[in-house]
């Protein structure tokens, strides 16, 4: 093997190993990727609107302003209005919510309002890793949904399969983002930046392989529904409390 | 009706590019399966049309794929599409049944068709044209009756070969849509089928407009047995593909699902006039009801190219349409079913009112190269060898 060869020959190969290092999700050295299965479980009852979580979550993770990886949702229900119910999300909720919707409240009999925080449901069988040309959008083996920001081509298929709104495309990367459910501190046996922020424990982070988890005890004990069950997306985002008419 | 749509929904993710990008897919599909009218199924009367409608088919092919490279956020990956295609994305295999039938089908057909033209060409030909058909013919100069023949037999199966391919390309376009469960005014196993039918009809529309036009530029007669003949087949075509759409329609109100309310206020608001007005009435009811007139009622020539040429203008109008009404339409309700966007069509941007303007002509601008080059009316290397 002479200098010329060898030279080209480590350029190939590091060109190739750069290519197979794209598709991986990070990692850290002590996680054990196959004894995790995450997931989130939501108290709407205990949500308060307050922002928090859309805040901590676009503080960490550098979401572009005008978009979401994770939102609140206000419902106004009544018994008029239990097919169409008021909903608002002024500026995804970051910053709360006023104290009436901007087209006015609800005044029928048994009105509520309540408080809905959206997020990725990584789901099992995710529409948008199916339709991904390249299969730049992915599943982990522990179950969290990701996007090689250096594969994706962009095209918005992924946006629009998903049947909740999670996507978006980054407006100067010009690549599908969403939930990630903070991997990069998940990984590192910290919670979500989300679940960190929000002072009511709404949100929770769950590992559904963790027999130790609070969720198993949490499921046993309440109703747990998942966002448009109909879809069949195997979404792993679980909501107790939820009401009927959120959509 | 209130108005919610989640907040990642404020922006329109496919533009009128992905309108285009349907649209000259179709009259890809639809011109070829107008050429193999004449080839497989001898119908002698429309043969004036059978070269044009394959320079046409292939003209739209070259362009097809360009609104979509538009499109991309990084065109500079999108050949990752085929060298790592990821088997369960509808859109990744798109790429393969493209390239399928542009280098198997289209290119192959109008290669062994033009072969012996070629051979003549280049032949007769001077300076770089007398290069390009030389290119042109491969290495392959044997023009002798014996693979002549070989030519014509090869050719017939490939268009037969290519009929199925043409209604799978059209049919997996609208499988792209079809199969996007999340969206319920695309979700239809109906889908693909009306794609294909609506791209008979517009292709064979194109090709009838750009052979009565092209005759009227080069100072020639109309054959009328031949706008006859097309005329009566996209009469036909168009009652199966409305047919189909009115199936839809009426499946969707009959059954009324959770969607029907939200698609329901859709129609009767932002979509009433290009999808009441201007596709149903306009480009589809009106053609097909002159296009009935003049099967039942004798009318002299003159008025009978008349009536063909604005029924098959309507027919584009009413094709492209409904291309707008699926691509834009199904992005115009909130996933949450709540709420409804706008679509601001810009004029100048990279995916603007001015790229499809330039990209709906091109196709022409490529048509009328190959028509140079390869003429399609009657063998001009007949008589240059005569």
């Amino acid at each position: 093997m002479n200098r010329r060869f060898f030279i080209t020959l480590t350029g190939a190969a590091a060109i190739a190993w750069e290519h197979v290092l794209a598709g991986a999700p990070e990692s850290s050295p002590n996680y054990k990727i196959a004894d995790h299965w995450w997931a989130m479980l939501i108290d709407v009852d205990k949500c308060i609107g307050c922002g928090n979580c859309v805040r901590a979550c676009a503080a960490e993770n550098n979401v572009p302003e005008g978009f979401f990886r994770t939102w609140i949702e206000r419902y106004q229900v009544d018994d008029e209005h239990m097919m169409e119910p008021i909903v608002d999300s002024p500026d995804g909720g970051k910053h709360g919510f006023p104290a009436h919707p901007a087209g006015g409240s609800l005044t029928g009999a048994n009105f509520k309002e309540f408080f809905v925080p959206k997020l990725c449901n990584h789901c099992v069988d995710s529409p948008c890793t199916q339709v991904c040309p390249v299969g730049a959008t992915f599943t982990t083996p522990d179950g969290v949904v990701l996007v090689d920001e250096k594969y994706c081509l962009g095209c918005r298929y992924c946006v629009q399969a998903c049947p909740y709104g999670c996507r978006f495309i980054h407006p100067e990367k010009n690549v599908a983002q969403k939930c990630t459910l903070c991997y990069h501190r998940i990984t590192k046996g910290l919670t979500t930046a989300c679940c960190e922020a929000c002072p009511t424990g709404s949100r929770q982070l769950a590992d559904l392989r963790n027999p130790k988890d609070p969720i198993h005890d949490f499921m046993k004990k309440h109703s747990v529904q998942v966002l448009k069950p109909q879809m069949a997306t195997g979404a792993k985002a679980f909501y107790a409390n939820l009401d009927g008419s959120v959509r | 009706m209130h108005n919610f749509i989640y907040p990642n929904e404020n922006e329109l993710q496919w533009s009128i590019l992905i309108v285009l990008y349907p649209f000259l897919t179709g009259l890809v599909a639809g011109a070829f399966i107008l050429a193999s009218l004449e080839r497989v199924f001898r119908v002698e009367a429309v043969k004036p049309t059978y070269r044009l409608a394959l320079l046409t088919a292939l003209s739209f092919l070259l362009v097809a794929p360009l609104p979509l490279q538009l499109h991309l956020g990084h065109p500079e990956r999108s050949l990752e599409m085929y060298l790592t295609p990821h088997r369960s994305s509808a859109m990744a295999m798109f790429g393969f049944v493209y390239l399928w039938y542009l280098m198997v089908v289209l290119v192959l057909e109008i290669w062994l068709d033009y072969r012996r033209d070629i051979v003549i060409f280049a032949r007769t030909s001077k300076g770089f044209l007398r290069i390009v058909y030389k290119l042109m013919t491969l290495g392959s100069d044997n023009i002798s009756e014996g693979s002549l023949r070989v030519d014509d037999r090869v050719g017939y199966i490939i268009t037969i070969i290519g009929i199925p391919s043409a209604f799978f390309l059209h049919g997996y376009v609208g499988f792209i849509f079809g199969s996007v469960k999340a969206n319920p005014w695309w979700s239809s196993p109906l889908m693909p089928v009306v794609f294909i039918f609506s791209a008979m009809v517009s292709g064979i529309a194109a090709v009838m407009l750009l052979y009565m036009g092209l005759a009227k530029l080069r100072k020639e007669p109309i054959g009328i047995d031949c706008v006859d003949a097309i005329a009566k087949y996209l009469f036909y075509i168009f009652i199966i593909d409305f047919s189909l759409e009115m199936l839809d329609l009426i499946h969707r109100i009959y059954e009324a699902d959770e969607s029907f309310r939200s698609l329901d206020f859709m129609v009767h608001n932002s979509l009433w006039i290009p999808h009441v007005i201007i596709q149903l009435l306009i480009g589809t009811l009106t053609p097909i009801a002159i296009l009935g007139v003049t099967q039942i009622v004798p009318l002299a020539v003159n008025i009978r190219k008349r009536l063909y040429a604005i029924a098959g203008c309507l027919t584009m109008v009413g094709i492209f349409a409904m291309r707008w009404n699926v691509v834009i339409g199904g992005q115009l309700f909130s996933k949450s079913l709540l709420g409804y966007t706008t679509y601001n069509l810009h004029l100048g941007s990279r995916e603007g009112l001015g790229t499809a303007i330039v990209l709906t002509i091109l196709p022409l601008g490529i048509l009328f190269v190959l028509a140079k080059l390869l003429p399609p009316w009657t063998s001009e290397a007949h008589h240059d060898t005569a």
